[in-house]
């Protein structure tokens, strides 16, 4: 019992303990992030989270950004299980959504990133590193990253709250193993 | 002193204020028409710059890095002499980009509502020899405000390339809250204050023209 917990790899009916793990420390960034962000901009300048709020942000949305990149080329090497459904829409529509998750992921990241390293200053990840300024020189970048960062901050949200209701869909009315291979790993 | 005389005396309109002062008429004797010029934006002879203070503690420095306007100068006839300078307010530049975010942000500058600022002279009231009081409105935030902008003619004459230019610097210290800014409420009681300096420097436009 207590192996199929611990299982590395994802088989043909359940996910590994390396796919569930990325896939539930992103779910819990990303929602910790989003909230984060929503607080952090409300801060009145004299407020003790002003400075700090918006540097704990940033260098976790790089480092989520880290964790996202390893799970391409996991997905990318290991092999995935096979679908619940029989329904060829529904299963079109979940990777749909999926890859636009990623997607969007992708520009949380790089809108982020410009906000910051717009006008050539530097991001700094905690004080561990930082990452360069590599776009400059373009009028008002931060401002329209910031519009593209606000915008698929809620459009991600919203398809992470669709994907959740999805899987208490299978849970609760199809009572198939959906939310569970993803929370246990169980046969 | 015999520098600025001697640099001036190139020009036949210095010659005219000579002899003006020589008769003792200058009024009479000064019959050009007052110049306009075009403030060289282009060449980046020109900054509209502003500074705040943070915390209490230093000043930081801005500047609006996309402006244009024209003004009018007869060393002669100072009455004649007028300014009209619009502001891109969108293009702020604090060196410092989340920051140039926030100020063009709905508690500053609000810049999606209100892009553009505008400075238009109504009266120029020579102060000494090299100084005079700019008075105008300024148009910032959506509010028009009269101002006055002190100003020092720092220097005019031929440029090395046919042209001819002259240059001032004005600076006025304004409230933002009369502009419907509350900075001081978000930024402390020392941000209730922003000095702007407007420094220009104009080509004629006649000679622009004959060049062409």
């Amino acid at each position: 019992m207590i192996k199929r917990y611990w299982e590395f790899h994802n088989t043909a009916s359940s996910y590994g303990i390396v796919s569930r793990l990325i896939h539930w420390i992103s779910a819990i960034t990303v929602i910790a992030l989003f909230s984060l962000g929503l607080w952090m901009v409300s801060l009145d300048y004299y407020h003790d989270w002003y400075r700090t709020a918006p540097d704990i942000h940033r260098s976790v949305g790089v480092l989520l950004m880290g964790l996202t990149l390893l799970r391409l080329v996991w997905y990318g090497i290991s092999s995935r299980p096979r679908p619940l459904s029989l329904n060829p829409v529904a299963r079109c529509l979940a990777v749909a959504v999926h890859h636009l998750m990623v997607l969007l992921l992708f520009m949380m990241f790089f809108s982020g990133y410009l906000i910051t390293t717009a006008q050539g200053d530097v991001l700094y990840v905690f004080d561990w590193f930082t990452l360069p300024a590599v776009i400059t020189g373009i009028d008002n970048l931060e401002d329209i990253a910031g519009i593209i960062h606000k915008w698929s901050a809620f459009i991600l949200i919203g398809l992470a709250g669709l994907h959740a209701l999805t899987a208490f869909k299978h849970h609760f009315i199809n009572k198939d193993k959906t939310l569970r291979r993803m929370l246990w790993g169980s046969h | 002193m015999f520098q600025s005389i001697a640099q001036s005396l190139s020009q036949t309109k210095t010659l005219l204020l000579v002899s003006a002062l020589t008769c003792g008429a200058i009024g009479l004797s000064a019959p050009a028409v007052a110049d306009d010029y075009v403030i060289d934006t282009r060449g980046a002879h020109a900054f509209i710059q502003f500074r705040i203070k943070h915390l209490g503690y230093s000043w930081l420095y801005g500047r609006f890095n996309e402006f244009e306007g024209e003004f009018t100068f007869d060393e002669n006839r100072p009455s004649k002499n007028k300014v009209i300078v619009d502001i891109d307010v969108t293009s702020l530049d604090s060196m410092h980009a989340e920051r140039d975010k926030h100020l063009r942000g709905k508690k500053y500058l609000n810049t999606e509502k209100f892009p553009t600022a505008k400075f238009v002279s109504t009266k120029y009231v020579p102060t000494g020899d090299k100084t005079a009081n700019l008075q105008g409105n300024l148009t910032l935030h959506g509010t028009t405000k009269p101002v006055t902008i002190s100003v020092e003619h720092i220097g005019g004459g031929n440029d090395p390339w046919g042209g001819y230019r002259n240059g001032f610097e004005g600076t006025l210290t304004i409230n933002p809250a009369d502009y419907g800014m509350q900075l001081t409420k978000s930024l402390g009681p020392s941000a209730s204050e922003v000095e702007l300096f407007l420094t220009v420097e104009g080509i004629r436009k006649k000679d622009l023209k004959s060049k062409k």
